[in-house]
């Protein structure tokens, strides 16, 4: 392959940033910028489609691979896909337009500076899932702090520079163990290439510290009880794509990184901490849904479900079936987009009403029904209802829990339970009832560009809820080589002693 | 005769200095005309000394003067520094009437100072070099008479220095007494067993170099002379001397004492450790700019001498990348802050920041840009300067080292984010004035787009840095 596509991919966003940048628009419209910055992440999002067509889903190789030097001698700009990554490219690539299109209609103030913060991300966040060099993925991962601090910061609710601190803070904290981690791996293998260190496996005596400082990292971003409280923060201050932007893409991140590095570089270290990371994901799961029911604020009860959604994710990813880490990818994808819906939802009630309080809402049904129906389906989908993309998920994810453990298996089942709890009676109060606050009855129903960016979003979650196919066969041949590898390394592992 | 050749940048510089002090007193309202022959005078040194880089491992002077690639680089670095510093502060010093012939050629004869420093491979050119600096220092740090803080500054740093200056000669003696020579490579075949009192030599000239570098537990002046010298000066200041006291610190520790790096690598190390910490920790309660970036500078410094703590040329070549990059950083923030400027004054509170980014979008971009650096968040250019000292340190398996300095990056990163959050979420003040100095201008674009765009060709600077093997 000639063309470096991937390299493309990553990059065409920055270009339209720095288009977005340098060209004058009106003061007061941004007319241009708004173009650009949708033009672009389309264009993006079609070639994102493009790869998937012509990726070659049956290898079990990167693809796609370009290697070029970088820091002479030691360390290449390496980037390439798998069955695994360029699923969250497209699902990056898809929410970067509803973003903007959501971005581009609410916020007035400084819109061509947040226009460039989300290409700048899009660029960044496209880096993370296609990088094959813990350097390069440790710059991409890294450097989406500085654009999100800033959109939560500049556009933020009220406690917004508290949020954007911790945020930063926390998710710098994590991050540092995992770099002297990577510097580690470069002087214990003497490359950080991920195809390379695939190959010739990372010492077995390293692994439990090396996997530790990347959980660090990790679990700060996914994020997993206990380090999870900066998210309800950001989330509550973040503007509405902010928050999107956020729960669909960022947090994947993490979850990515898990399966590549975590699973993928240190086997026997992961096989090693699977109780630790069930049992946080167990107490993610029960606890924080057990908070998201008592919350008063929309958005930070879809925060606390996120935290509780990323719970079964880890869980999936640590049970090394087939079932369990498709289903955690799925469950991740399919998270990526009902959030992302869900926040939209919020976002669209609270343009009109400027509350997000749960207590300052009921009997939307009768003014908004249009509104009535499309959060149902998000809601639906949060709880994982047959025929929607979370059943998926959370039912391959329980499959793969119950063929390792019983126990952790129902005490996860349990959180389905309880994510059906928090998020119908959130529904119920805000959606049905009487009309007790007059501020609701002269509430408009969506408009259209509002009804468009929700239908985007709720075509998928129907359609991969009836036929997952697509993306499952993407996964699946990626899946396999990652626990052929894995139990490989076991299996050597147990020889040797 | 030897061949003088190698140190004709010296020898240029010399003579410039001499024909500018003489034409400066016979030439009435010189001042102006003295500055840009000096700037001028640099940029021909600078074109001088890339000539020379070629030139690799030459000795002089009985081999007390060294030319080699470390040398060429530093110098390099110190001028281009210099050129900058100048650029970017001819303004300022017009507008505080500080304008007067000497302040160039204080500043000329300082940068002789370092050269010596930068070349020495003896004792004694070394001490020559360090005062040749530090007194044209002295002198510039109290150059704004009128002004009380300046002159305090300048009595302080006087002070303070001469005590340290004490210091590192007692230590030359201690060494000279011991090996009987004060020429690096002599000590070094003289003092293979252990003395101790060549250990006292070194924790002595140790304590010097790390006064002059600002290193924690020898910083106390750092503040003051930073606050109170003219922002001009500061600038100065912030760059140039570290450069010089550090290439020191890499030949000094390195030529001769290498093989007794047990006895003095725990100083490195807790000279780092103290610096990174009391640096982040301290710079997070200022109020003043020029404070602020006085505590950051002793954090960085901290980062500097981790890479001298490896004691491999792995960590010599990150520290010396660590310097670079650092200047080219706070040669931008600065140029940041001549730039804020109304009605013929110069701000310099962390207040007068505030809600910048509306009536200065560029400037906030640049100030945005610098100030993650200065955090070392990635992909700008002072993230790549840690990682390049980092990766060293975890080379020679130092942990405690490594973690002990990416923690307190974090700890840093929250009074960067400080500024930041002051500059973009804050409510906006008056506007400043946008009528700068072509050169000013220049200096902040081309220092931003370096630290933005670092990441592109991160090989062009490790290319340079790896043909420096001093071990």
């Amino acid at each position: 392959m000639d063309f470096p596509i991937i390299s493309s991919l990553i990059i065409l966003p920055t270009i339209g940033a720095l288009f977005i940048l340098f060209t004058k628009s009106s003061n007061s419209k941004y007319q241009s910028s708004k173009y650009v910055a949708l033009f672009i992440s389309l264009a993006n999002f079609i070639l994102s489609i493009y790869l998937w067509l012509i990726f070659d889903k049956s290898s079990i190789n990167f693809q796609f691979v370009e290697n070029r030097e970088w820091l002479s001698g030691f360390i290449n700009y390496k980037v390439g896909v798998d069955g695994i990554s360029i699923l969250f490219i497209l699902l990056t690539t898809f929410i970067t337009p509803i973003c903007i299109i959501s971005v581009i209609s609410t916020i007035k103030h400084r819109l061509k500076d947040f226009l460039i913060a989300i290409l700048i991300m899009e660029t960044l966040m496209i880096g993370v899932f296609c990088s094959l060099d813990l350097i390069i993925f440790y710059l991409f991962f890294e450097g989406g702090l500085i654009p999100m601090f800033l959109i939560i910061g500049i556009w933020g609710g009220e406690r917004r520079v508290y949020s954007a601190f911790k945020f930063f803070l926390y998710t710098l904290l994590g991050s540092v163990l995992m770099l002297i981690a990577i510097i580690s791996i470069y002087w214990i293998s003497g490359t950080t290439d991920v195809e390379k260190l695939y190959e010739i496996g990372i010492g077995e005596q390293y692994q439990k510290l090396l996997w530790l400082a990347f959980f660090s990292s990790f679990a700060v971003k996914t994020p997993m009880w206990p380090v999870h409280t900066w998210l309800p923060d950001a989330h509550v201050e973040a503007p509405t794509a902010g928050s999107v932007l956020l729960a669909a893409i960022l947090l994947k991140m993490a979850g990515y990184g898990f399966i590549r590095f975590s699973v993928g570089l240190f086997p026997i270290a992961s096989e090693y901490f699977v109780p630790l990371v069930f049992a946080l994901s167990l107490i993610a799961i029960i606890y924080t849904s057990l908070v998201a029911l008592m919350q008063e604020d929309m958005k930070k009860l879809i925060a606390y479900s996120s935290v509780a959604h990323m719970g079964f994710v880890t869980l999936g990813i640590f049970t090394m079936t087939q079932q369990g880490i498709e289903g955690s990818i799925f469950q991740m994808i399919s998270h990526g987009l009902v959030s992302a819906a869900l926040f939209l939802s919020v976002g669209v009630v609270y343009d009109r009403n400027h509350t997000r309080l749960i207590k300052k809402y009921g009997g939307l049904v009768t003014v908004m029904p249009k509104y009535g129906i499309v959060f149902m389906i998000f809601a639906l989908g949060s709880l994982g209802l047959p025929g929607t993309s979370g059943f998926i998920g959370e039912f391959l994810i329980l499959m793969g829990t119950f063929k390792k453990s019983f126990l952790v298996a129902t005490i996860a089942s349990l959180g389905v339970i309880l994510g059906a709890a928090y998020i119908l009676w959130m529904y119920k109060r805000v959606v049905f009832g009487e009309i007790i606050h007059e501020e609701i009855k002269s509430m408009k129903d969506l408009k259209k560009f509002e009804l468009l960016i929700l239908l985007l979003l709720a075509i998928p979650i129907i359609f991969f809820g009836f036929y997952p196919e697509p993306l499952i066969n993407s996964i699946e041949t990626s899946v396999t080589s990652l626990i052929d590898n894995y139990n490989i390394n076991l299996t050597q592992s147990i020889a040797k002693k | 005769m030897e061949n003088l050749e190698i140190i004709l940048p010296e020898i240029f510089l010399s003579l410039t200095i001499m024909f500018l002090l003489l034409f400066g007193v016979f030439k009435n309202n010189s001042s102006k005309l003295i500055y840009n022959l000096t700037t001028l005078s640099l940029i021909i040194l600078f074109a001088l000394l890339l000539n020379l880089y070629q030139v690799s491992d030459l000795s002089i002077f009985n081999n007390s003067y060294k030319v080699d690639s470390l040398a060429t680089f530093m110098k390099l670095l110190t001028i281009g520094s210099g050129i900058f510093v100048m650029l970017t502060s001819s303004k300022y010093i017009e507008i505080n009437n500080i304008n007067k012939m000497e302040y160039p050629i204080l500043i000329l004869s300082s940068i002789l100072g370092m050269m010596v420093m930068i070349s020495s491979n003896d004792l004694i050119v070394f001490y020559m070099g360090l005062e040749l600096q530090s007194l044209a220092l002295y002198v510039l740090a109290s150059f704004n008479r009128e002004n009380l803080l300046s002159t305090e500054s300048g009595l302080k740093y006087f002070v303070l220095s001469a005590l340290s200056s004490g210091l590192l000669l007692y230590g030359c003696s201690l060494i000279y007494g011991f090996s009987g020579s004060t020429n690096f490579n002599i000590i070094l075949d003289n003092s293979s067993s252990v003395q101790y009192g060549i250990t006292f030599g070194i924790v002595f000239i140790l304590v010097g170099l790390a006064f002059k570098i600002s290193a924690v537990p020898f910083h106390m002046w750092a503040p003051d002379v930073y606050q109170g010298s003219p922002t001009s000066v500061t600038t100065f200041f912030a760059v140039l001397p570290k450069i010089a006291a550090l290439s020191v610190f890499i030949r000094f520790l390195y030529v001769p004492f290498a093989e007794m790096n047990d006895q003095w690598q725990m100083i490195i190390i807790f000279l780092s450790i103290a610096s990174m910490i009391f640096g982040a920790v301290a710079a997070i309660g200022q109020k003043n700019l020029k404070r602020l970036i006085a505590y950051s500078s002793i954090g960085h410094m901290g980062y500097a001498l981790t890479g001298l703590a490896a004691g491999t040329n792995q960590g010599i070549q990150g520290s010396i990348s660590y310097i670079a990059i650092y200047l080219v950083m706070n040669l931008a923030f600065f140029s940041c802050m001549f730039m804020l400027r109304r009605n013929n004054e110069y701000y310099e509170s962390i207040e007068d920041l505030s809600g910048l980014s509306k009536n200065h979008p560029l400037l906030s971009f640049s100030l945005l840009i610098i100030l993650f650096s200065l955090a070392g968040i990635p992909p700008l250019a002072g993230f790549f300067a840690k990682f390049y000292v980092f990766m060293a340190v975890i080379e020679q398996k130092m942990y405690f080292l490594a973690i002990v300095g990416l923690l307190s990056t974090v700890i840093a990163a929250f009074y960067y984010l400080r500024i930041i959050k002051i500059i973009y979420f804050d409510k906006e003040k008056e506007k400043f004035e946008t009528d700068h100095h072509f050169g000013l201008k220049l200096t902040l674009a081309v220092s931003t787009i370096f630290i933005l765009a670092y990441f592109i060709y991160p090989s062009g600077l490790t290319e340079i840095v790896s043909k420096i093997n001093i071990i």
